[in-house]
């Protein structure tokens, strides 16, 4: 069963440039207990469409067009700001990519994780201490109660995200959106917390939204993944399958480019051609067309819809009219 | 065998970190680098790999001259570059040169790009006006731009093309050593490869020497030839690529090449992998004997509790392809 | 050593015709994005305009048919405002310097070339009494325009005074940083504890009492010390933003990426770091002025500013307020002083506003 449905969200900014759409009808479905891997590169349009289910769009220039969000049977799009603060952090939690800032540095960690608790739970301070307490424990703090009376500056960056992770799940939400949750930490810290992440979802079941433009993360932590290009899902496909054989050139594209400690590295890197677009203004057609190796006539004035790529698979769905021709050819340098 | 084009012993930058008083010295040192040594020949490229605070750009940036080295030895070309004066300094300045990490913030946003490409040739008093011009929409072709775009901002670029503009100045003074400071850690994965290739390219075309400065192993391993991994501003094992990559000895290189998620889920799920235990310590106050030691999974195996007091020297082998060492009691 | 070394071949064809191609592809420059969009914010624009429109009146004051600001008109008390076109009331001859100190005060070579144009132009005719007259039946047009003169030189020398030392000086002391950016800020932070009022109120009282022995011996007039001395204070916030600025992440990169080319400090310094502090320069100095508008008033309304007769808002505000008594109220030498200053200041914190939104990189393109 699905536990959060996206339907068809389009947000746009008003800019002076023009109107950009940064998230053009985007649907999508994250099952319980799944991990739903949301990639993209930066303008793609991932985390301003968990920005959006959230309601924390600013409003202006944003404005969201339309579209359905679906938490089980509630449309948190049309909830008012009073009920969606009360589903926000209690049914549905976000972590964000920098640890530094989105903690408040002026309280400490037991006032900012107890704080969700008295709001959500309506706990006594006691009560909230002590399950914050156990949180921070969860989440691999040695030493819980004495960190609880720290301030963000005094803990390091794995152990802030470890803290933003622990107040996330304090209220045991049904779906955690995490928007980048490891960029901003070195890599032996990124393993920790994807481990911990890992770790956390099989005990709890929670269906996590894992916002990220690293494949490599990707591959270890998704169940599913979509694919984001220029505010539209390019692709979405079980993470094996994709990586597997990938039916969008723009994921093609990705996996051929990133490097990998196993490949050779005497040969040229095959990279994508191009710029990423400008979202102001966008071609007429796919908005991959321009940087594409197998773009046709059609690419170039007609916006692909999603369809289905997989007889067997009916979650397997790509915007592409060339995506049969996927893989047969040899792209250039690849 | 001629001079090493770069040759760095016993690097040492320490900063000073808060104040006693008013005006009195230093509270703290910081000791960004203790001790870095390595050798960098013509053409080649090294890669000086580690997380963040492990004194990587610092290394970079006291061998150019931004830093003024606390103590120990920078020799380029067989000069001792420490002790120069002022002047003689520039001359060797403009054989180095440095690309930055931040494509943003490292090219001055009321600047043409044009001024950009000729700033360096004018402070070097090198060619006329028109020269320096026609200079500079070359070196935009040489990096993969349009040479016509030379009056505009660098705003009007995207981050991986400005990214090429910053190459681009670093090679208007024709340097045989370019330091690279995570020249793509900043960029979008489909341009990150845009951008090692035309690395890779300008290398091979200018005979050009790198030190690469980086946190991914993934990209060092596509363009560095040799590569020093550094742990709290020293180096702990320095290999060449194909020796590093396929059997790393120092027991955090391993941990560090582990963390690394791999970009297939049929590997990704299989393989073991490493996790260290803890955070990076603090270079204001490193642990004692060997810095990884608190995080160290192999520590058991060193009897009598060396790690805990003992720094371990770099040992190993040189031999022509440069030298194999580890900084490890293991290794004894 | 340049002419030893091989030059790379680049292998750019036809570099010429592109060089010239160029000039088709003109980049926009942060200046001119902030330009267009200021151009869309109307407070400021009108803001901008109505400055402008008031800086060229008071500049252009003697050319104007106004009446003399220093002719008494004895009459019992100030007299209302009256509609009337005007009259023939301008009966001076210039001839010899005195003739304009009748008239007027000290003026300088431009000013008594614009009366005598004036005098060609309009001959005797002035303008009536629009605002009203003071209490020693002076013209108030007149004297507030005349007034706006002095307020205006004294903001502008002020504020370029505090400019040249402050941007030099804070952007030196962030560049070098270490030691000597140390000592330099300390050294503001000693003068900003000193009470500035009491200096000013101290320095200016010493200047008043021995001014005719200063004035002889040297060229100090009070003016162009009152000039510097408010010059001298707001320097010290000035020299603060620009450190800052200098010192931010975002600043530094490029100037670090400067230096790796060897370029030497003074040219970080101008090429560099200026330029790109300017733009916070800029909105600091429109929120500045206005502070010295008022800084002026206040010290000339304590008698220690500018002296009769010549005229400044602050003595017109001693006149106001002079005006002010529970019998009588003779309502426009309030308010007619009081409207062309705050309309003066309103309008530069709104020119401050847009500026400030224009110049911000983060809204660039928005």
């Amino acid at each position: 069963m699905s536990v959060l449905d996206v339907r068809n969200l389009a947000v746009r900014f008003e800019t002076h440039q023009g109107t950009v759409r940064a998230v053009d009808g985007v649907s999508f479905t994250v099952e319980e207990g799944e991990t739903l891997g949301l990639v993209g590169e930066s303008g793609s349009g991932k985390s301003v469409s968990c920005l959006a289910m959230l309601g924390l769009i600013p409003t202006p220039p944003g404005v969201v067009e339309s579209g359905e969000v679906l938490l089980e049977d509630t449309d948190l799009l049309r909830l008012s700001p009073d009920q969606l603060r009360r589903v926000r952090g209690n049914d549905i939690a976000m972590i964000f990519q920098d640890p530094m800032t989105s903690l408040n540095p002026l309280l400490t960690v037991e006032r900012q994780l107890t704080e969700v608790l008295e709001i959500h739970r309506g706990l006594s301070r006691s009560e909230a201490r002590k399950k914050a307490a156990a949180g921070l424990g969860d989440v691999g703090i040695p030493n819980p109660e004495a960190r609880l009376d720290a301030y963000p500056h005094e803990l390091s960056g794995g152990m802030r995200q470890r803290v933003m992770i622990a107040m996330a799940l304090l209220c045991e939400p049904k779906v955690l959106l995490a928007d980048e949750p490891t960029t901003a930490l070195d890599v032996t810290i990124q393993a920790q917390i994807l481990e911990l992440m890992g770790a956390l979802q099989q005990k709890r079941g929670t269906a996590i939204v894992l916002i990220t433009h690293d494949l490599g993360v990707v591959a270890g932590m998704s169940d599913r993944v979509n694919v984001m290009y220029a505010g539209r899902l390019a692709e979405t496909a079980e993470t094996r399958a994709l990586f597997a054989r990938p039916r969008h050139p723009y994921t093609e594209g990705l996996l051929t480019s990133v490097p990998s400690l196993t490949d050779d590295p005497e040969a040229e890197l095959a990279s994508i051609d191009g710029q990423p677009p400008d979202l102001a203004d966008l071609p007429p057609g796919c908005a991959f067309a321009p940087r594409c190796p197998y773009v046709g006539e059609r690419c170039r004035s007609e916006v692909p819809p999603l369809a289905r790529v997989d007889r067997d698979d009916a979650g397997r769905v790509s915007a592409c009219f060339e995506s049969a021709r996927l893989g047969r050819t040899e792209v250039a340098g690849g | 065998m001629a001079e090493h084009l770069l040759e760095v012993r016993d690097l040492h930058k320490h900063f000073p970190v808060g104040r006693k008083g008013l005006l009195g010295g230093p509270a703290a040192m910081l000791r960004a680098v203790d001790g870095v040594s390595f050798t960098l020949e013509r053409g080649e490229s090294l890669g000086l790999v580690g997380e963040s605070g492990c004194g990587k750009s610092t290394t970079a940036r006291t061998v150019l001259g931004l830093h003024q080295a606390t103590s120990g030895s920078v020799r380029f070309d067989g000069v001792e570059l420490t002790t120069l004066a002022r002047p003689e300094r520039g001359a060797y300045r403009r054989r180095m040169q440095m690309i930055f990490q931040d494509p943003y913030a490292s090219l001055d946003p009321r600047q043409t790009v044009g001024s950009i490409l000729t700033e360096p040739l004018k402070i070097h008093r090198i060619g006329r006006p028109k020269e320096r011009k026609l200079r500079a929409l070359a070196l935009l072709d040489a990096v993969g731009l349009n040479p016509r775009h030379i009056n505009r901002y660098p705003h009007e670029f995207s981050g991986g093309q400005r990214q090429r503009i910053g190459i681009a100045r670093a090679l208007a003074l024709e340097p045989e050593l370019i330091l690279c400071d995570e020249p793509v850690s900043a960029l979008d994965v489909s341009i990150q490869a845009q951008i090692v290739n035309l690395l890779k390219e300008l290398q091979e075309r200018f005979g050009l020497a790198y030190l690469f400065i980086a946190h991914d192993l993934a990209v060092v391993r596509q363009l560095c030839h040799r590569v020093a991994v550094m742990y709290l501003g020293r180096v702990v094992e320095t290999a060449r690529r194909e020796e590093l990559y396929t059997a790393p000895k120092h027991p955090y290189t391993r941990a560090l090449m582990s963390a690394v998620p791999v970009p297939d889920p049929e590997i990704e799920r299989q393989r073991e992998r490493i996790v260290l235990e803890g955070d990076v310590p603090s270079p204001m106050n490193p642990p004692s004997g060997c810095s990884f030691h608190p995080r160290c999974a192999e520590r058991h195996r060193v009897a009598g509790g060396r790690c805990e007091a003992e720094i371990p020297a770099l040992r190993g082998t040189q031999d022509a392809g440069g030298a194999r060492l580890s900084a490890c009691h293991l290794e004894e | 050593m340049a002419g030893q070394r091989r030059t790379w071949d680049l292998g750019l064809q036809d570099a010429e015709r592109l060089l010239q191609e160029a000039a088709g592809y003109k980049g926009e420059s942060l200046w001119q994005d902030a330009w267009r969009r200021l151009k869309q914010d109307r407070g400021a624009l009108w803001s901008l305009i109505f400055l402008a429109i008031f800086a060229s009146i008071s500049l252009l004051a003697p050319l104007l048919p106004l009446p003399s600001p220093i002719a008494l008109d004895l009459q019992a008390e100030p007299q209302p405002p009256v509609l009337a076109f005007g009259d023939a009331g301008f009966d001076y001859e210039f001839e010899t310097d005195d003739d304009y100190r009748l008239a007027y005060w000290e003026l300088s070579w431009l000013d008594k070339r614009m009366v005598d144009a004036r005098k060609a132009i309009f001959g005797d005719w002035q303008t009536g009494r629009w605002f009203g007259t003071d209490s020693k039946g002076r013209d108030l047009l007149s004297r507030i325009v005349w007034g706006s003169r002095t307020s205006i030189l004294v903001s502008l020398a002020a504020t370029l005074c505090s400019l040249l030392i402050g941007v030099t000086y804070g952007a030196f002391s962030g560049l070098m940083g270490g030691r000597i950016d140390n000592l330099m800020m300390r050294l503001v932070d000693i003068f900003y504890a000193i009470p500035f009022i009491f200096v000013v109120i101290f320095i200016l009282t010493i200047l008043s009492t021995d001014r005719s022995d200063l004035e002889s011996e040297a060229l100090v007039d009070k003016e162009k010390v009152f000039f510097l001395v408010i010059g001298a204070i707001y320097w010290l916030t000035m020299a603060r933003v620009v450190r800052g600025q200098v010192l931010s992440p975002k600043n530094s990169e490029f100037i670090e990426a400067a230096r790796a080319l060897g370029a030497s400090t003074p040219r970080i310094l101008f090429v560099h770091v200026v330029p790109n502090v300017l733009s916070i320069v800029i909105v600091y100095l429109t929120l500045t002025i206005p502070a010295i508008m008022l800084f002026e008033a206040f010290l000339s309304f304590l008698g220690l500013g500018i002296e009769p007769p010549k005229v400044s808002w602050g003595l017109l505000a001693v006149d106001g307020t002079d005006a002010i008594n529970p019998i009588k109220t003779f309502w426009w030498l309030v308010v007619f002083p009081a409207a062309a200053m705050g309309s003066t200041l309103l309008a530069l914190n709104f020119l401050g506003d847009g500026l400030r939104d224009a110049l911000d990189p983060k809204l660039r393109g928005k």
